[in-house]
């Protein structure tokens, strides 16, 4: 029987005029369904495939692949005609050289395979900077730079070197002839050759006027040095030797003053010396922005920049007598602390400061002095830094006004890295004469008549002099790619001395340094060091007026500005590794942000949202600085100083980049008159920025066992149980430790024959400088997967140091809380706020890569045994029999596999290093290159540990403990990362293994792995 | 695919090339039978001062020196008639001293030669060096041409081969002739019975089942066949899938004829002195083109033996030379470097996958594995090809049953004794060192 009811589901329904219940008729949602799991919405919307045409394009190649598949394509070897004798394929060569590009500086050796430099070390042997941080690890990839000059230009045209010279000759000497000046714009370059080739130079056209420009300037700290010790120079320290290390806004493990001193702070850093009166040093640190320094410091206080003078001049004057002027409530007990614990450590204290100001330079100078610190090195001072502020404003004064005719730069971009950057290029392309020498076409490049292209640094001589008596040389590593001379060289051509550059440098050092020393055993090490005689007059702070440090007070907003440790001055922005290189304290890649306080983004109606599949968005802020407006993203920064924000330098670039690298924005047009604190207003605009955000959750929620931290006086009181406490499990009523065999389900692996690889990272000595990261990637071929996919959490460093920040003041306070949480509404309300990072947290890194699982949980869920265990203690993944389920991934506790979603290299859509032919030239011809849909993880340098034991065998000896090596391992300067052989008893890595702060990460699990870590250890009063 | 085209192509020229080359040994073979016997008889005449100048020539002067043809040194055929006797005595004994005394001729000769000094042959007496004079002077008589008649010589040593293929074409020629006959013979007795009105009606057949219906009809049948179908047509898929990839055999044709079997095998070079860093790197490394002109600087034409089925003559091998020298940039004449190179492609015979690590020094330095274990009988092989599979199963049956070589190799020493001590053996296998392990080769 039929029925005449309507049945409906809601009242909407019965409505005819609704309309979503007229488009339920039609489609089965409302709303049409997001496609983003594919790729963004919009292309895929515009895209003309329709999705029958992609089901024909997935059946046609197919069968295409299919029958491809069969053929085996036909390769050829081509020999050498003559072979070098150093040459052999299959086996490395190592050369030491040295990095200085105006920014970074340092002693390496770069690893070559057939003639091509692939890796960056650092040249541990080396005296001075022997440590190479990320940019310097990532410099190599810039070699390799699909956009590089390849031969010099004349009004955007390619021309001759022959032509070039004859050209450039001619008005030089017609300028020369009529006097009209000309300014030689160079970087920081402590190379007695260059120095003396630049003279000789100047010697032939005396209308040449020198200026040495640093793009983010050590001036006030040079000055101050140069007056009291009489040399353009900045003090050295070396803070191994200290005891109590306080820092006023200097991110000395960062760029602060040349960087380089992260092993020497490291070192005094892990608490050693007799079990229960252990020693460490004790840091503190007063800054604006959260840096990495800050980051590492036991005592930490965001302050703004007048209240960090107020503090220099509070210490100044409590030790060394003056009206001591009272801080404020909320510096005072933090600045009191600092200054006891000055006046009690003695001569080993040190004070270092970053503001920016002649007077608090020369006060810093003045108090090292007083405490005849041992750290503090005026002797031997660091020759890194010499640009001159006022030079430069006066030079590009003169520039706009037309007062010269006639510009030279040398690797510097003034165009760019200049705070009114748009009226110099103007003016630089008035004047009669403008050279600049580059390696791209950069934006001062592209204002000038002349470009000669200049070859990178590996294809280049060169010698420096880092401290008065510590010289190093750079040697080629590479015959140059392109049609490029080096500038010295067209100097000399310039200045009609028929000679180049290398033998300049051999002749000036046999007859001005060596000394009769070997020229090739210096070649051959990269340094020589002789006994400086710099010899000073003890200098007297008597006359010094610290009046302006103790009146200083802030009036609004603070912008401070700082430089990245991925990213630097901007030199290498076309480096996708280091584009893709997740700072460190913020964990963001890809751009440049404004860091904001919370409280302070609240007022001004700022905020970060995650989206749904959990990426970070942040609002727009307009900053306006002395009339001129900037649009940036903000990043809201625990620990951020209130009534500051920071923003970083080195992005914003837009040319001789490709268009993923141009990321950010200029922060160079802030810095006027080279300073980097500025007054600014904020204001918020309407507008979102996507991040590209690898860390999305902040906090550790008070899960202890994570990160394991405890305080110095707890460490020397108490036993090992109360910090360092293994978990327990209960077997019939009986508490066991986890590791017990009695209460494993695995049967367990006799590991005592052979080798054991273990790596120990020890939490105390890690200070996050990501030079790990970098190196990981280039020994490993990890693919840069750009912003879009970093956004999706596709990210794919083998690496990542994870960053945390306590939710209370201190992590310890986090533990109690969790601990006391009982019922489920307890929980609800008081983990939702424990999300929140602290005002001024605490922070702690961790390196966290595949831990080689003795008892790996991925192993076991693998359906094709793609990943195995081998009884070296490594858990190993072949590529080839990987079908790409994911299931390991799935398992893995630490969440450190890797899936390859896309066929990263020769495929256009990934427009990286691995898209081309010059850009694949750094792989490592020894590691795979992953194809699309295969799991990849952390091999613990497998390729490294097999060479050391192929090596050995072939030698028919024992292998050394200082043998075994791993990528990060080696890159780590600051000693945190130790790898070795377990069943090695005189090994470091087995000593570690048996130390009282030894963990595993999540030792709960039961998964015993092979990767330890070091329990922090907190410089801390707390007990 | 490609080394099937590679194989066919190799193919397709032996069979071309078969006819030519066959009247070409026939040819070859008289004619050089010849100048050898006329030789011989000249020589006997000469005497022993040739054959004792000849010994003593190839001994001392053939490294620098040839009869008709400038290399390192001059060219020596008639040389006694271009110098004084007495001249040549003290020259060969001692040219430096010459050079330096200032003897307009010597001077001469040194600065034709861009300085480079001749060796001093103290120990030849006047005697030794009348002989090799004689020698150097010796002209062969030019060969006169042979009234032998060719098909005489085929008779007797144009081979078997021949005469085979021409039986074999008789036969099917023969058996053809009898196909038609016996047609032609039915067809007329046919017209006959026909003519003679005898009338031929076929014998009718009993009606039977036809055997294909029968076969339908069984359905055990059907399905066993069918069965039977199956299976063996998924054993031939597989093992066509199977050796997709597997390269075994390939032999493609390089840019250089380049004999293993001269150089290996009849002059027993060493394989690791050409390929030297099969000692210590992971590559067996193709030689570059100078490690070649270490021998052929000297060596510019072939003499050895002869493969006249497969036309690898001598002039074929000498021009293969010439194409080395125009790689590597070597004039002949001047004997000298031009600088003007072409480096050569060759193709490359053994393709491991990338996702492979393979290390040649480990197996042949630290396992002492003999290179013809993998790469087979290199010494015969005319053309080089892969010997060995080079598949996974294949490298792993070898790391079960080879045993590790420890012996007097500290690196062993510790991780051996604890082993042997764990397990109670002496010798142990790689597989058993954890040869096995999947990360020791793919990463």
């Amino acid at each position: 029987m039929a029925s005449n009811k309507t049945y409906w589901k809601n009242l909407a329904q019965l409505d005819p005029s609704d309309e979503a219940v007229k488009k339920l008729e039609h489609n089965e949602f409302v709303s049409k369904l997001p496609k983003d799991f594919l790729s963004d919405e919009k292309t895929l919307d515009e895209s003309s495939t329709s999705r029958r045409d992609f089901l024909k394009y997935v059946g046609f190649s197919t069968a295409a692949a299919t029958i491809a598949a069969c053929e085996g394509p036909v390769i050829k070897s081509v020999p050498y005609v003559v072979q070098p004798e150093q040459i052999r394929p299959g086996i490395a060569n190592y050369y030491a050289t040295t990095i200085a590009d105006g920014y970074d500086f340092a002693s390496i050796l770069i690893k070559t395979r057939e003639g091509r430099p692939i890796k960056v070390e650092s040249n541990k042997d080396a005296p001075t900077l022997g440590c190479a941080n990320a940019r310097v690890h990532a410099s190599v990839l810039s070699l390799y730079d699909s956009l590089r000059l390849q031969g010099p230009q004349s009004n955007g045209e390619d021309i001759s070197w022959d032509n070039f010279y004859l050209q450039t000759d001619s008005m030089l000497k017609a300028l020369a002839a009529s006097g009209k000046e000309i300014i030689l714009l160079i970087p920081t370059l402590p190379s007695p050759t260059s120095q003396k080739i630049i003279s000789d130079f100047i010697a032939v056209y005396p209308n040449v006027r020198p200026v040495v420009y640093d793009t983010i300037s050590s001036d006030t700290a040079l000055n101050a040095f140069e007056k009291y010790y009489g040399q353009r120079a900045l003090a050295d320290y070396n803070f191994s030797k200290a005891r109590t290390i306080v820092s006023i806004d200097a991110d000395f493990l960062g760029d602060w003053q040349g960087g380089g001193y992260e092993a020497g702070y490291a070192s005094s850093r892990i608490p050693n010396g007799d079990h229960k009166k252990a020693d460490m040093s004790q840091h503190f640190q007063f800054e604006s922005n959260m840096s990495l320094t800050g980051a590492n410091a036991d005592y930490r206080l965001p302050c703004n920049p007048a209240d960090q003078k107020n503090i220099l001049a509070f210490i100044y004057d409590s030790l060394i007598g003056g009206n001591v002027r009272e801080l404020s409530e909320e510096l005072n007990p933090l600045a009191q602390k600092a200054l006891t614990a000055l006046i009690k450590s003695g001569t080993k204290g040190v004070l270092v400061s970053g503001i920016e100001d002649e007077v608090a330079q020369a006060t810093v100078l003045a108090i090292n002095t007083y405490l005849k610190s041992e750290a503090f090195n005026p002797e031997s001072p660091k020759l890194i830094r010499q640009g001159n502020a006022n030079e430069v404003l006066t030079a590009f004064q003169a520039i706009e006004a037309g007062t010269v005719s006639g510009l030279i730069s040398v690797g510097v971009n003034p165009v760019f890295s200049s705070s009114n950057g748009k009226a110099l290029g103007e003016a630089i392309k008035n004047l009669e004469f403008s050279l600049s020498f580059t390696s791209k076409m950069d934006e001062t490049a592209s204002v000038s008549q002349f470009v000669a292209a200049t070859p990178h640094y590996l294809e280049s001589w060169g010698d420096y002099e880092f401290k008065p008596g510590h010289f190093s040389l750079a040697q080629p590593t590479i015959r140059p790619l392109f049609d490029t001379h080096q500038f010295q060289d067209v100097l000399l051509r310039l200045a009609g001395r028929n000679t180049k550059l290398y033998d300049q440098i051999k002749a000036h050092w046999n007859e001005n340094i060596l000394n009769s020393s070997s020229w090739s055993k210096a070649l051959h090490d990269g340094y020589f060091s002789v006994e400086s005689s710099h010899e000073f007059s003890k200098p007297s702070f008597s006359g010094l007026n610290i009046s302006g440090l103790r009146k200083a007070s802030s009036k609004g907003m603070s912008l401070v500005l700082y430089t990245k440790t991925g990213m630097g001055d901007g030199k290498q922005a076309n480096n996708p590794w280091l584009q893709e290189f997740p700072d460190p304290i913020t964990r963001v890649s890809w751009d440049n942000y404004l860091t904001i306080s919370l409280s302070d983004a609240e007022a001004i109606g700022l905020k970060n949202t995650n989206t749904a599949n959990g990426a970070l968005n942040g609002s727009y802020a307009a900053i306006i600085v002395g009339g001129k407006t900037l649009k940036a993203p903000i990043i809201i920064q625990p620990g951020q100083a209130i009534g500051t924000v920071g923003l970083s330098f080195g992005y914003g670039k837009r040319m001789g980049l490709k268009d993923e690298m141009q990321t950010g924005v200029n922060a160079f047009e802030l810095y006027q008159n080279f300073n980097k604190v500025q007054t600014v207003e904020i204001s918020a605009l309407d507008e979102e920025h996507e991040f590209a955000c690898v860390q999305l959750h902040n906090t550790l929620m008070g899960r202890g066992d994570i990160i394991k931290e405890t305080t110095l006086e707890i460490f020397n009181t108490k036993d090992k149980k109360h910090w360092n406490k293994m978990p327990q499990v209960s077997k019939d009523h009986i508490e066991f430790d986890v590791t017990s065999p009695e209460v494993d389900m695995w049967q367990e692996f006799d590991r005592s024959i052979g080798h054991h690889f273990n790596l120990s990272i020890d939490l105390n000595s890690c200070t996050g400088c990501g030079a790990c990261v970098i190196a990981c990637h280039a020994e490993n071929n990890v693919p840069v997967v750009g912003k879009r996919e970093v956004r999706k959490s596709r990210d794919m460093h083998w690496l990542r140091i994870d960053r945390y920040y306590s939710s209370a003041d201190s992590f310890e306070k986090d533990n109690k809380t969790k601990e006391s949480i009982s019922g489920i509404g307890d929980s609800l309300s008081i983990f939702g706020k424990m999300e929140l990072a602290a005002e001024n947290p605490q922070v702690a890194f961790q390196p966290v890569m595949c831990q080689h699982c003795n008892h790996a949980p991925c192993e076991t869920v693998c359906p094709v045994a793609a990943t195995s265990h081998g009884r070296q203690g490594q858990n190993h993944m072949a590529y080839n029999r990987c079908i790409g389920t994911r299931y390991c991934a799935n398992n893995c506790p630490y969440k450190v596999r890797r899936f390859n979603w896309f066929l990263y290299n020769k495929n256009d859509e990934f427009d990286y290093h691995m898209n081309n032919d010059l850009g694949r030239m750094v792989l490592n011809p020894d590691v795979v290159v992953r194809s699309r849909g295969v799991m990849e993880k952390c091999s613990m340098c497998i390729q490294m540990t097999q060479k050391t034991i192929l090596d050995a065998k072939l030698e028919g000896r024992e292998i050394k403990d200082s043998d075994w090596n791993c990528a990060c391992s080696n890159a780590c300067d600051t000693g945190a990362m130790v790898f070795g052989d377990l069943n090695d008893e005189k090994s470091k890595v087995a000593e570690l293994h048996q130390g009282d702060r030894m963990y595993h990460l999540l030792e709960s699990v039961g998964t015993k792995p092979n990767v330890m870590y070091q329990v922090k250890v907190r410089n801390t009063d707390e007990v | 695919m490609n080394i099937k085209t590679h194989l066919f192509k190799g193919k397709k020229i032996k069979k071309s090339n078969k006819f030519l080359s066959i009247t070409f040994i026939i040819f070859i073979t008289f004619f050089s039978s010849f100048v050898v016997s006329a030789q011989e008889v000249a020589l006997n005449d000469n005497g022993e001062a040739v054959q004792a100048g000849k010994k003593l020539f190839n001994a001392n002067c053939a490294a620098c020196h040839k009869l008709n043809k400038r290399a390192v040194g001059p060219a020596l055929r008639g040389v006694s008639a271009k110098y004084d006797k007495e001249w040549l005595y003290s020259w060969i004994k001692n040219s430096t001293a010459m050079v330096k005394s200032g003897d307009a001729q010597a001077v001469a000769i040194y600065e034709e030669y861009n300085g480079s000094v001749m060796t001093s042959f103290l120990q030849l007496s006047n005697s030794d060096i009348d002989n090799i004079l004689a020698y150097t002077d010796y002209i062969p008589p030019a060969p006169v041409a042979s009234a032998v008649a060719p098909g005489n010589v085929a008779s007797q040593s144009g081979g078997s081969g021949v005469s085979n293929d021409i039986i074999l074409g008789a036969l099917v020629l023969v058996f053809l002739i009898l196909i038609v006959m016996l047609f032609l013979v039915q067809k007329t007795l046919l017209r006959i019975a026909e003519a003679s009105g005898v009338k031929i009606t076929p014998e009718p057949k009993p009606k039977r089942t036809p055997i294909w219906l029968a076969f339908v009809q069984n359905q055990f049948l059907v399905m066993v066949s069918v069965v039977f179908l199956l299976f063996s047509s998924a054993y031939f898929v597989y093992g066509y899938f199977m050796q997709v990839g597997v390269d075994q055999g390939y032999m493609p044709v390089q840019p250089i004829h380049y004999s293993h079997k001269i150089h290996a095998g009849a002059n027993q070079i060493e394989c690791k002195y050409c390929h030297s860093s099969a000692r210590v790197s992971k590559h067996s490394g193709i030689p570059s083109l100078n490690v070649c002109m270490n021998c052929h600087m000297n060596i510019a034409e072939y003499n050895g033996e002869e493969d006249l089925e497969n036309g690898y003559t001598k002039d074929f091998y000498t021009k293969e030379i010439k194409k080395l020298y125009a790689a590597v940039g070597w004039d002949e004449t001047n004997q000298r470097y031009t600088g003007e190179t072409q480096p050569v492609k060759w193709v490359r015979i053994h393709n491991l996958p990338d996702f492979v690590y393979f290390n040649h020094a480990q197996h042949v330095e630290v396992g002492e594995i003999a290179c013809e274990k993998c790469h087979g009988p290199v010494e015969e092989m005319e053309i080089m090809y892969q010997y060995s599979p080079l598949t996974m199963g294949w490298c792993i049956n070898c790391h079960r049953e080879t045993n590790v070589k420890v012996e007097s190799n500290e690196y062993y020493a510790k991780i051996h004794e604890a082993l042997s001590k764990k397990y109670g053996i002496e010798k142990l296998t790689v597989a058993q060192m954890g040869g096995l392990e999947c990360g020791k080769c793919h990463y």
